[in-house]
């Protein structure tokens, strides 16, 4: 394992403005998350780890603190500095899988990568990871047609089809039954084992979370 | 791939795409259908002009050349007082009587028309007998369903057609001078004159002489006059096109406007999805847009085809009143005002979609 932090968080705090109540949803978080890496990040609801998900992902800025992703400081970042983090550097993996319901399964992953700059074509190792996620024969399909797994394994091969760096997972197992969950959370666990991709996953569910190698709990916006 | 998701896009919603397109092609078909209706009936009126085989109109004082003719001001011994002009070979005087909207009665001396022009081509019967005999041109008697023996009340007076003629030549109701002055009341009078000479190359000549000899007279050579029956050369006409055509670019930016701000607000979850992915503001611009345009290039096919429609319609329903031409060098025009209309209506929406922040459109159910 490489020992320079792939991600490096110290005195993150993000403030929202609601009405007129600021909330504060991160209050001094500090981390670090080495290459190779699979973290689970739980708490409960309003803990604000879906907060420092977003954060991470550069889907919202940090209000203070730092946030360093590969060595760029996200707090700095313009938006298409963001976009390009998005773009190149972070994965997604959404609780709602958030597939484009207009298009095919495999055009969902060929979009992806045309985005990434890498053309639409998805080369002979990247099929072996479809296969390991047993999802070639439903490539064809629109989104409604496949069931809540089948749209997660999708989503996950849209998140590494660019080989991001780090993969975010937002309650990943959220929407599924205990046996997609319990497969899902295996393909992640075999992404990381076999392929050393980095993973951050954010989670209620201890169960979900021991599939994690490392664990932090988070509350009232801060770790504990 | 982005014409792929912009093609996928415009197919997962079928009602909308269709309704944008048919916004799109009511606009261009208003457009199209009014410069052809414009162009149609004023070539029309010119194409009539030059079937009477005249070179020089001659027209009374306080006429103009675009003028309609509502009164016979003209003394009826003009056509043998010109016919003695150089050059000239004969004239025939004509009068117009305006009926209701743009139709009129046009009372000739049907003889010297004859020989001016090679006279009428009778579809069925022949020239006006008696003083209420009536012919009519082919357009005319299959807009108002007339045959030979019907009977039309114009001008408080019940007229018999006697004949059907092919248009294309002079107007589309004739009657006997006589008979039309006489109901009228205008004895002895004419609205106009048509000349003929015996070299049409001496036209402009002969104008300039007659203008010196008849000062004040409107006189003009049957080419200028018809080269004025364009939309162009009629102030009035050419604003009120440009009104019609200014609202029609005003509904086509509102429909657009709405049918794309209808779909950035349905697809705002989708274009989060997009911006969690790494979709620049650019892309998920280029894809509205260019599903704009799509629908935009749609649309305007259609509405050129819905243009051949109303033109079938007019030609069918109303053959005898205007006429509708493809007028082909408003179709780019056209085409162009649409596709910017389409696209000024799709960037506002379009923009609101490039500055939503991704975890806000996320989070959009």
């Amino acid at each position: 394992m490489n020992e320079t932090p792939i991600i490096k968080v110290c005195q993150l705090t993000k403030t929202y403005r609601v009405g007129d109540v600021d909330v504060h949803a991160l209050r001094g978080v500090d981390f670090e998350v080495a290459r190779g890496e699979f973290i689970a990040i739980v708490g409960a609801s309003g803990s604000g780890k879906s907060t420092l998900f977003n954060v991470l992902g550069g889907l919202t800025a940090p209000s203070s603190g730092s946030v360093h992703i590969e060595d760029k400081n996200l707090l700095h970042m313009t938006d298409t500095e963001r976009t390009n983090l998005r773009r190149n550097t972070v994965g997604f993996i959404f609780q709602k899988y958030n597939l484009l319901p207009t298009l095919s399964a495999e055009d969902n992953i060929r979009i992806v990568k045309y985005i990434g700059g890498h053309g639409t074509g998805l080369d002979g190792p990247f099929r072996e990871v479809l296969r390991m996620l047993d999802v070639t024969d439903r490539l064809q399909h629109k989104p409604r047609a496949l069931s809540g797994g089948q749209q997660q394994r999708i989503a996950i091969a849209r998140a590494i089809v660019n080989g991001p760096a780090i993969l975010l997972a937002d309650e990943p197992t959220g929407n599924l039954d205990s046996q997609n969950s319990a497969a899902v959370l295996r393909l992640l666990k075999d992404l990381n084992e076999r392929l050393g991709q980095t993973i951050l996953m954010i989670t209620h569910d201890e169960e979900a979370a021991s599939y994690a190698r490392r664990r932090m709990h988070m509350c009232d916006g801060q770790l504990v | 791939m982005i014409n792929k998701l912009t093609f996928a896009n415009l197919a997962h919603r079928p009602v909308r795409t269709v309704l944008s397109i048919v916004a799109i092609a009511v606009e261009v078909t208003m457009i199209l259908t009014l410069v052809g209706v414009s162009n149609g009936t004023l070539h029309e009126s010119a194409r009539r002009a030059r079937g009477t085989g005249a070179d020089i109109l001659f027209r009374p004082p306080g006429t103009s050349a675009l003028s309609s003719l509502g009164s016979s001001p003209m003394s009826d011994k003009f056509p043998g007082i010109l016919s003695h002009e150089p050059h000239v070979v004969m004239a025939t005087g004509t009068m117009v009587q305006p009926l209701e909207v743009f139709d009129t009665i046009t009372g000739l001396d049907f003889d010297q028309f004859a020989r001016m022009s090679g006279g009428f081509h009778f579809l069925q019967g022949e020239l006006p007998v008696q003083d209420t005999d009536m012919i009519v041109d082919a357009p005319y008697a299959r807009e108002k369903n007339l045959h030979i023996g019907s009977t039309l009340t114009l001008i408080s007076q019940r007229w018999r057609i006697c004949g059907i003629y092919e248009g294309g030549k002079l107007a589309r109701i004739a009657v006997k001078l006589s008979a039309l002055q006489r109901f009228t009341g205008n004895p002895n009078r004419l609205s106009q004159v048509y000349i003929k000479l015996d070299d049409p190359s001496r036209a402009s000549e002969v104008v300039d002489a007659l203008r010196i000899k008849y000062p004040g007279y409107q006189i003009y050579t049957l080419e200028y006059y018809t080269s004025l029956l364009s939309v162009s050369s009629l102030g009035l006409l050419r604003n009120f096109t440009y009104v019609v055509i200014g609202i029609a670019m005003i509904v086509g930016f509102i429909v657009v406007f709405m049918a794309m701000y209808t779909a950035v607000l349905e697809r705002t979850r989708e274009i989060g999805i997009l911006k969690a992915v790494g979709g620049s503001p650019g892309l998920i611009l280029n894809m509205l847009l260019r599903e704009t345009l799509l629908l935009a290039l749609l649309g305007i096919a259609l509405g050129i085809l819905l243009t051949y429609v109303t033109q079938w319609m007019m030609s069918h329903f109303a053959p005898g009143g205007l006429t509708q031409e493809t007028v082909y060098s408003w179709w780019p025009i056209t085409g162009m005002l649409a596709i910017l209309g389409a696209l000024a209506g799709a960037t506002i929406p379009g923009m609101k979609a490039v500055r939503q922040e991704a975890v806000e459109a996320l989070a959009y159910e």
